[in-house]
């Protein structure tokens, strides 16, 4: 019984999940998709190096870290946003984008010199 | 000695170019007959000599043809041309004397340049010099050319201060007196002119530059007499003889100054103060010389110059060889060539043309006695007076004996050495005697001439034997006989309780005992450890024994099989052998823990130096790489997120309704994502092949453009959605 409930809550608790994150906006779910892009790429490269050794290092390394930069990035981006986020009312959005993009610009300059 | 107390006493007044020949003073015949009895006691004066020896034996060779061909080798010219005027006359004076044939662009050269230096108005020392030249090359000069010289020179003359003035001026007046038709240049005030040339002279022989100058020199003295004789021979009148008396006392007291080596010869030197002007004794030696012979060519009346410092000087400047510079070579040959026919006195160089005698090959003791440039001597025997062994003070192994003159060769020829002279170094005195009285006093030969010889000869080895003896009882256990001349192959085997012998007999020539530098007897292990021993001697006999029970410690208890080899040699032996006699088995007890170890034998010692193993770089090796099919692999499983998130938006239903309408911001909108996407593409060109730098300057270009554009965008896109909110 505890078991069954417990599989049920599971289920509830996901499907609550579900429904309420229905109800963000395009323009976050369009963020929350990029960012699951961008850590799924960081992960395929992980298992790559797991499975041919980690030789050229830096190209390792770059990859990966331009794919979780370009990630946090996009959370920051996220965060400046939301409008249900008090402390970023007064940045605009377009004010948050423009910075998104330039980080992220800066972000890969460094990363395609590092990755040899 | 007895030749030169008869040199000392005659006095040489003969010049060598005048045919007339004195009469023989009775003071001659007086110690001709002195030397013939000094014959008859020849022990007695050679035990005199050997008491007086204080000079070392050595050999001095004439001028040869080593000297000519150095000579061409030394005087090179620039297409017959030469550096300056001293250069030239230096190169014509040297194939002069030593009768090398004129050089047909030398000669056109030197005239060149003598001609030019006469033409114009050149200074006393480059006429000086021109003239010399022209007396060798004999080109012509013109009359107004040498008139003109003429009357330079003499202005030169009058206006003289230093030494060097006065030599040049009056030596280019002497020349051009012999070069020109004029026969008849005098000197005015040639008395007044002697003085000032005297008042340079010091009293110790040394003459003076100039006035000023304390410094003095005998290379200033030769300068002064050769000056002097030019004056005394330009003279329109006598002289007043008693200047040339006191000129003959500083000339004595100059010589009285020289200078000697051990061998013999003698030289003029200066003290060294001023290393500009200081000449070595070479040229200071050969100014003199010059300065003498002139002298005593332009003035009558004899000069008392003892001739063994004539001789001495000669001996000096054969002494030096073949110089290897030019001008050393010059001052070298000009003096011989003064030595070789002067009014003093001719030194007469004997010479051997073998200083080593083979006893085997009967070789003959070959004399020669010429001239210092090698021409004939007059008539005179050679006597050997004696003959010593280096290094023993012992009496002549010879009697005093005369030397047969052959007239073809020219050489004197002693055919048989006496029995007494065996293999060695020895040291002959040679006597030599002129035949006519005149020349005693034109010619000087030195009383006694000592040579080094040395001599050669086969020794026989004989009687030589090996034997192996019982240590205890001294019985012979194997003996063989040896031949030495050949090698041996003898096989012996010992143990540590016998002794080894080996001896032989070594004989002179003329059956005396004779013991070379060097006798040893090697033994040397298969393992390459050697062990040499002196073999030693009692007279003829040589014998030398191996005691195997002493020698087992030095022999590091090695048992086997050891080379034999024995060397005899020395520098008289001219069969000196080194030669293997066999091998010896030898059975040495066991070595004890403590006992010492051979040395390590040396390694080749050139192996050391060889070229060493050669060392090829080690390169990193190379990462393993993943299959590429992998990789592949890989990157389109890379690609699929990518592709997950545009099928995403997709499906997220995202529109484009936001993008601006109207033509200005929609450009403005458009340029911005083109800006973001150039930089993109940039950052790709980066990678491939772009390097930091010049990203970094595209990124700045762009980025300012981008920054202005995105400005422009989104700020028009902030001010529609505030009117959307607004409204």
């Amino acid at each position: 019984m505890g078991r069954a409930s417990s599989k049920e809550d599971v289920g509830a608790l996901f499907r609550s999940l579900r429904s309420a994150y229905a109800a963000t906006t395009l323009n976050l779910k369009i963020i929350d998709l990029y960012v699951g892009f961008a850590i799924f790429t960081a992960l395929i490269q992980v298992v790559y190096m797991v499975m041919v050794g980690s030789f050229p290092f830096n190209s390792f390394l770059s990859g990966v870290l331009s794919c979780v930069g370009t990630a946090v990035l996009a959370v920051c981006l996220r965060i400046q946003v939301n409008k249900e986020n008090k402390e970023f009312k007064d940045l605009p959005p377009e004010r948050a984008f423009a910075d998104f993009v330039l980080c992220n610009l800066v972000l890969h300059l460094v990363m395609i010199n590092f990755l040899g | 000695m007895w030749v030169e107390v008869e040199a000392q006493i005659s006095s040489r007044q003969n010049s060598l170019h005048s045919c007339a020949r004195q009469r023989l003073q009775k003071e001659e015949r007086i110690s001709f007959t002195l030397i013939e009895m000094a014959r008859s006691l020849a022990g007695f004066l050679v035990l005199l000599l050997v008491i007086s020896i204080c000079e070392a034996a050595s050999l001095f060779q004439p001028i040869s043809d080593s000297h000519r061909s150095a000579a061409l080798e030394l005087f090179t010219s620039d297409h017959g041309s030469f550096k300056s005027l001293e250069e030239t006359y230096e190169a014509l004076r040297t194939f002069q004397i030593l009768g090398i044939e004129k050089k047909p662009d030398v000669t056109a050269a030197a005239c060149r340049s003598i001609s030019e230096t006469v033409g114009s108005s050149s200074t006393p020392k480059d006429l000086f010099y021109a003239l010399k030249a022209n007396s060798i090359a004999q080109c012509k000069i013109h009359e107004k050319a040498s008139e003109g010289i003429i009357s330079s020179l003499k202005a030169a003359v009058s206006g003289a201060s230093l030494l060097l003035d006065f030599y040049y001026s009056i030596g280019g007046l002497v020349l051009i007196k012999d070069q020109s038709s004029k026969a008849d240049i005098r000197l005015a005030d040639a008395e007044g002119v002697f003085r000032s040339v005297k008042a340079f002279s010091q009293s110790d022989g040394r003459w003076r530059y100039s006035s000023n100058n304390p410094e003095s020199s005998a290379f200033a003295a030769g300068i002064a007499l050769e000056t002097l004789a030019g004056i005394v021979s330009l003279a329109s009148s006598e002289l007043d003889q008693s200047l040339i008396s006191t000129l003959k006392n500083d000339m004595s007291k100059l010589f009285d100054s020289i200078e000697k080596y051990d061998d013999g010869t003698l030289y003029f030197d200066d003290k060294l103060v001023d290393g500009h002007e200081y000449q070595g004794p070479l040229s200071t030696t050969s100014s003199v010389l010059r300065g003498l012979t002139a002298f005593a060519a332009a003035t009558t009346g004899n000069i008392n110059l003892p001739g063994d410092k004539i001789l001495g000087l000669a001996k000096f400047f054969l002494g030096i060889g073949v110089p290897g510079d030019a001008k050393d070579f010059f001052y070298q040959v000009d003096a011989l060539a003064c030595l070789e026919s002067n009014r003093v006195s001719v030194p007469l160089i004997l010479s051997l043309s073998s200083a080593v005698l083979s006893l085997n090959k009967k070789d003959s003791l070959k004399v020669r006695v010429t001239t210092v440039l090698g021409s004939k001597a007059p008539p005179l025997t050679v006597k050997l007076v004696g003959a010593f062994s280096s290094g023993s003070k012992d009496a002549s192994l010879v009697e005093s004996q005369e030397l047969k003159f052959d007239q073809g060769s020219g050489l004197h020829i002693l055919n048989d050495l006496p029995k007494s002279i065996d293999v060695g170094s020895y040291t002959f005195v040679f006597e030599v005697v002129l035949q006519e009285p005149e020349d005693e006093k034109v010619y000087v030969t030195g009383s006694q001439t000592k040579v080094p010889v040395f001599v050669t000869g086969i020794i026989k080895i004989e009687n030589s034997e090996i034997t192996i003896l019982d240590s205890d009882l001294g019985s012979v256990e194997s003996q063989s006989k040896l031949d030495l001349a050949a090698k041996n192959a003898v096989s012996l085997s010992a143990n540590h309780l016998q002794k080894l012998r080996l001896s032989f007999q070594l004989t002179t020539p003329h059956g005396r005992a004779f013991k070379p530098h060097q006798a040893f007897l090697k033994l040397r292990h298969e393992s390459k450890v050697e062990h040499i021993f002196v073999v030693g001697n009692s007279g003829k006999q040589f014998e030398i024994v191996l005691n195997f029970l002493g020698l087992v410690e030095k022999f590091f208890y090695l048992s086997g099989k050891y080379d034999m080899e024995l060397t005899v040699g020395d520098a008289a032996m001219e069969n000196s052998l080194l030669v293997a006699i066999g091998h010896i088995e030898l059975d040495l007890p066991e070595a004890p823990e403590k006992a010492p170890r051979p040395p390590p034998q040396p390694v080749d010692p050139y192996s050391r130096y060889g070229p060493k193993a050669e060392i090829t770089h080690i390169f990193r090796a190379p990462e393993k790489r993943p299959p590429p099919e992998l990789s592949l692999a890989f990157l389109g499983l890379t690609i699929l997120p990518l592709l997950g998130f545009l099928i995403g938006l997709l499906r997220l239903g995202v529109n484009m309704k936001n993008f601006p309408t109207k033509p200005v911001p929609a450009t403005f909108a458009v340029l911005f994502h083109v800006g973001i996407g150039a930089v993109l593409l940039l950052y790709v060109f980066f990678w491939l092949k772009l390097d930091l730098f010049q990203t970094l300057k595209a990124v700045g270009f762009l980025g300012v453009f981008l920054v202005f554009v995105g400005h422009r965008t989104l700020s028009h896109l902030a001010a529609a959605s505030a009117k959307l909110k607004s409204a």
